[in-house]
């Protein structure tokens, strides 16, 4: 809500700075979002009359003009503009005048001729970008008086961020009310008298739905003279509110929701047939609306129509065909009150935010409504001129405004002060709430204007706004004090982050919508979940993966040099199941580059699988995880796997797919595990620690190519070989002495008795249960 | 005795002429050893009378002490100025740059949400969360927001369906815990929102803070003192100036705007406000007797206060060069 400072002192006009004036409404709940002068510093710039204009005897170009300035005598001015000439009036900065820009008028003789001030453009005074000469004023400007003056420039553009609740204050009256409340200041309010009808002509109302418009006035007004100009002062008001005019009966109706807070209509009598209706749309009906766009309505739609068809959608925007325009005749203004839930959201729905419908979805003064279809009347037949006709007003049910309980020891409960019975009321008054009390409790009657009121909480608020939040101090709370649960089972979060931390990857954040085809090629999703109204093309649906926006990240930071990156997220991913959707965490990371940052005395090699699955199995690691050869759409089929905890399938590791990186020239390795795999962990139980030392042997086999370690080491540890307390691969070896397809795998075999030192022939009973399940399993000892 | 003296003046001088282990071991031999002069000596100790043995049996003990002394304090000698040698032989640049492995940081989002979270639970708040893709009811209707609220227009909100949404707010958290919890009620709850705007101080994804405390008396004097503490423990400023201002959200009532002082002026940090009477109801609370505060602060607002950031998208671009400053 924009609006003139200065329209609002003229209802109001406490003693306070315009600076104090802001923040007294801001501090009020009233944001003050900007505020602005209407015109730069400038002085001594007063409305002056070309009397006469003459060649320079000297320049072409230059004209010497006398200019009645208001003084005995005129003053003698050269001017340059193109478009001066005698009997115009124009702004005229005098001796002694500073513009904007600090350009300072002083006497001067231009080409030998004296000039005694300047004739101004609009430009020159800092109120347009650009201007074509000289800036004509209205004939009747009256001359020698002060253009700030005259225009009503010493000005400030106040825009106010209405929250919602606070409509009544959508027009200059009721925020002069508010102002009267905040400050004990009085209001001045306009005088508006009831128009007389001198024509008994009128328009038969019908209300249908009699709860979402409990109350119709209209009233006709004929022979009115539609080509009238809107005054200059008016004009000027509608413009600071941010309104443009449009003819002198749209002003007016757009003046007085300004100026009262009642959206108003103004409907061409001779385009209707026969009386006005109030009903729902029927489904189906069409409506094209002032702004030209074609509206398709249905029951929801609550409309004003005539006899034949739908005029204007109620309370949001009149209809292109109703409307009036400068050869309008007779004219019928309304003012109506629409009930909030009978708007609200229909307008947006139609993709519409109008000053109307701001208003009447927020709840308008449905105690004013005739008063304003009155101003109305009374500005068009001061503009306009024309007949009064009666007025047809149908009244419905209108809402009800049940009193209020307040209780003053509910209010030192919410507020955290104890206010007295004196204080309560007064601030109530100030309100302009009526009420009656009896001890500690009020019964307050919420006002017609503020539809906001409805509970006890609602009139604390008031309380605590009027009092100054900033006066209620800031205490700390009293409680009891209990610890807060600590789960062991549960691994945090931030242990997590600081592992993948601690082991060279870098957090980044990245958005959770990606585009279709992402999700398609690289998590074989054909049906992700999809924004009906997604930003851009390129972010439409919900990742599913977290690959999307590490592979992205990745992209980034190689095309701004950077050889090596490594990075990790944590986030939500989306997936749709049986008509719900399922949103997992999921850690995710990706390493590029070489192992290990590029530096002296170390080969730089570059990072593989196994450098990457050693960070998942860190991540893990009591719980050991199992790696099963499988396929993923983003990944290389021979250097994929699915990770498996506890036997339950949670995430992937892999190179991804040479397809999906033909733009980096070096391996990228991706995982993904499930965090809620990843915070379950055993609290610690200690185990006997061994007596004696363990005791070494190592077992190298050859075994055929496709056979894999997982496959001989589960044998072994299902072999049940006594003492045998950890079997781990330690080398892999193909080359001289090892045939083609083959490969060597050295295992390191460690034996222990927790009581006891293990005598040969028991280690060596066991090295030949395990030498045999090798054996089994296609792996030959080698001698 | 004579002899004795020549002898131990011999070793000494022929001791600290030897630069060699192996030289001087044999040096020794040489008097100490069987064949050597002073063991020669000692053997003759049996010519001797009993009363003229015991005083030169005492002599050449002494003398022999004197060349063992000598000898070890010539080994020392020797070992140390080996050891001097190795030492000196095998230093290292120091400046050389340290090797191994390097270390990544978190983002600065992270950072900032697990400070708040420490202040937050040093008070005894617990930590929460709920889904992202969120039920109308719960982000709306729950949080007395109904259908066509004209407060609806102010969140842009992305829908997934009709009835879904991606939450507008962390608020609909404060909807299901108390729907499984019973007062008294102290929660923090993080993560990330989503509205449809993006430019420079607005991003379609951002993360917010929630807070809400749900107690027999807790007051809008609390709520002051508990945000207000907060933010000048999270600036580590003691004296920061914090502003509360009446707004309206149809969640909280009496609701309020934070600012904190920033540079000469205000600058808005979150919204808060005594839980609203009609969403303590849809949670089968008994307003009458639990009150209740709720917050919310926006977390990259207060990552780019701490850390000096004025582009929100930097927060999700992933540029390295932007990233490794927070580590």
């Amino acid at each position: 809500m924009k609006f003139s400072e200065n329209w609002l002192r003229t209802w109001v006009n406490p003693n306070l700075s315009s600076d104090e004036l802001s923040h007294l409404l801001t501090m009020a709940g009233l944001e003050v979002e900007a505020q602005e002068k209407v015109a730069p510093m400038f002085n001594n710039v007063v409305v002056a009359e070309v009397l006469a204009v003459e060649k320079h005897p000297d320049a072409d170009r230059l004209n010497v003009c006398q200019v009645n300035v208001g003084e005995a005598a005129p003053l003698t001015i050269v001017c340059g503009a193109a478009n001066v000439k005698a009997g115009i009036r124009v702004p005229c900065a005098l001796i002694g005048a500073v513009l904007p820009g600090d350009f300072k008028i002083k006497q001067a003789k231009v080409r030998g001729v004296s000039s005694s001030g300047m004739l101004c453009s609009d430009k020159e005074l800092g109120l347009a970008e650009d201007s074509q000469g000289l800036w004509i004023l209205p004939v009747d400007a009256p001359v020698g008086v002060s253009l700030r003056e005259y225009l009503d420039l010493d000005d400030r553009l106040i825009t106010l961020k209405l929250t919602p609740n606070r409509s009544d204050c959508s027009g200059i009256a009721g925020l002069a009310r508010e102002v009267a409340a905040l400050t004990g200041s009085t209001v001045s309010p306009v005088a508006i008298a009831d128009m007389p009808a001198t024509l008994a002509d009128r328009l038969e109302v019908k209300v249908e739905d009699a709860a979402a418009c409990p109350l119709y006035c209209g009233r006709l007004v004929k022979n009115v003279n539609a080509k009238a100009l809107t005054p200059d002062w008016m004009q000027r008001r509608l413009e600071r509110s941010g309104l443009r005019t449009i003819n002198a009966i749209v002003d007016i109706t757009n003046y007085v929701m300004m100026e009262l807070g009642q959206p108003m209509h103004a409907f061409d009598a001779d385009k209707l047939s026969g009386g006005i209706v109030v009903r729902r749309a029927a489904k189906g009906e069409t409506l094209t609306l002032l702004n030209e766009q074609s509206v398709v309505l249905d029951e929801q739609v609550l409309v004003i129509s005539d006899d034949k068809k739908a005029l204007a959608l109620a309370g949001i925007m009149g209809g292109a065909g109703s409307g009036v325009d400068t050869a309008t005749q007779n004219v019928f203004l309304e003012a109506a009150f629409f009930h909030p839930d009978a708007i609200a959201g229909r307008a947006r729905h139609f993709g519409l935010a109008t000053d109307s419908s701001f208003r009447f979805e927020r709840g308008v003064d449905f105690a004013a409504t005739r008063k304003c279809l009155e101003r109305a009347t009374q500005l068009l037949i001061e503009i306009c001129g024309g007949t009064v006709c009666a007025v047809s007003e149908v009244t419905g049910t209108m809402p009800l405004r049940d009193a209020i309980t307040l209780r003053a020891s509910r209010v030192a409960r919410v507020l955290g002060i104890v206010l007295d019975a004196d204080e309560i009321a007064g601030l109530l008054a100030r309100l302009q709430l009526k009420f009656t009390s009896s001890g500690d409790v009020y019964s307050v009657n919420p006002p017609s204007f503020r539809y906001d009121l409805a509970i006890e909480a609602d009139l604390i608020e008031e309380i605590a706004r009027l009092y100054g939040y900033e006066n209620i101090p800031a205490l700390p709370p009293q409680t009891v004090l209990t610890m807060l649960p600590d789960s062991e089972t549960q691994r945090p979060l931030s242990r997590v982050q600081q592992m993948l931390v601690a082991r060279d990857y870098q957090e980044i954040v990245s958005l959770a919508f990606v585009e279709e085809q992402v999700e398609r090629d690289l998590c074989g999703n054909d049906n992700p979940v999809a924004l009906q109204n997604p930003i851009a093309s390129n972010l439409a649906v919900m990742r599913s993966s977290l690959i999307g926006g590490l592979l992205a990240a990745l992209r980034f930071n190689l095309n701004r040099r950077q050889l090596r990156v490594r990075l990790f997220e944590v986030g939500a991913c989306f997936a749709k199941a049986n008509n719900m959707y399922v949103q997992t965490h999921r850690v995710s990371g990706i390493a590029y580059g070489n192992r290990q940052q590029e530096q002296w005395g170390a080969k730089p090699e570059q990072v593989d699988f196994f450098d990457v699955k050693a960070d998942v199995e860190a991540l893990f690691a009591p719980t050991a995880l199992r790696f099963v050869a499988a396929l993923h759409p983003a990944l290389h089929p021979g250097r994929c796997a699915e990770i498996f905890c506890n036997d339950q399938s949670i995430g992937w590791i892999g190179e991804l797919h040479p397809n999906w990186q033909k733009d980096m020239p070096q391996a990228c390795i991706w995982f993904e595990v499930e965090l809620d795999a990843l915070m379950k962990v055993e609290v610690p139980h200690l185990q006997e620690i061994a007596k004696s030392l363990p005791v070494r042997r190592d077992l190298a086999v050859l075994v055929a190519e496709h056979v894999t370690v997982q496959s001989l080491t589960d044998a072994m540890h299902e072999s049940r070989a006594p003492y045998v307390h950890e079997v781990v691969l330690f080398d892999v070896y193909r080359g001289a002495g090892v045939e083609q397809g083959k490969k060597s795998l050295a295992f390191r075999v460690l034996l222990q008795d927790t009581q006891r030192t293990l005598n040969d022939a028991e280690i060596e009973q066991s090295i030949t249960i395990l030498v045999d399940v090798l054996n089994r399993n296609g792996a030959q000892l080698r001698v | 005795m004579e002899e004795l003296q020549q002898i131990l003046d011999q070793a000494l001088t022929q001791f600290s002429a030897i630069n060699d282990e192996n030289q001087l071991e044999q040096a020794k031999a040489k008097y100490l050893g069987k064949e050597g002069s002073l063991t020669a000596l000692l053997k003759g100790l049996g010519k001797l009378s009993a009363d003229e043995r015991p005083k030169a049996g005492a002599s050449i003990n002494q003398v022999k002490q004197s060349i063992e002394a000598a000898l070890q304090q010539r080994r020392d000698a020797l070992g140390h100025a080996k050891m001097a040698t190795k030492l000196s032989a095998e230093s290292l640049d120091v400046t050389l740059p340290g090797r191994g492995n390097g270390c990544g940081g978190l983002h600065p989002v992270t950072r900032t949400l697990s400070r708040i979270e420490h202040l937050f639970h040093s008070l005894g708040f617990s930590t929460t969360s709920g889904p992202e893709i969120e039920h109308d009811f719960y982000n709306f209707t729950a949080l007395n927001i109904p259908k066509n609220h004209p407060a609806r227009a102010m969140h842009d909100t992305f829908y997934i369906d009709p009835e879904h949404v991606l939450r507008t707010h962390t608020s609909p958290v404060q909807v299901h815990y108390m729907q499984t919890h019973q007062p008294p009620l102290k929660i923090i709850s993080a993560g990330r929102v989503y509205r449809v705007d993006s430019d420079a101080t607005h991003s379609p994804m951002f993360h917010q803070v929630e807070g809400l405390w749900v107690d027999e008396e807790v007051s809008f004097a609390n709520l002051k003192g508990v945000v207000q503490d907060f933010l000048q423990r999270f600036f580590e400023q003691d004296d920061l100036k914090v502003r509360f201002r009446p707004s309206f959200f149809p969640f909280t009532e009496p609701s309020a705007e934070m600012d904190m002082s920033w540079r000469g002026g205000w600058l808005e940090i979150g919204g808060c406000g005594m839980v609203h009477p009609a969403v303590l109801k849809h949670v089968n609370i008994d307003s009458e007797k639990y009150l209740g505060f709720a917050f919310g602060l926006g977390v990259e607002r207060l990552a780019m206060l701490r850390y000096g950031v004025n582009d929100l998208r930097q927060f999700y671009e992933s540029d390295l060069r932007f990233l490794k400053q927070f580590n």
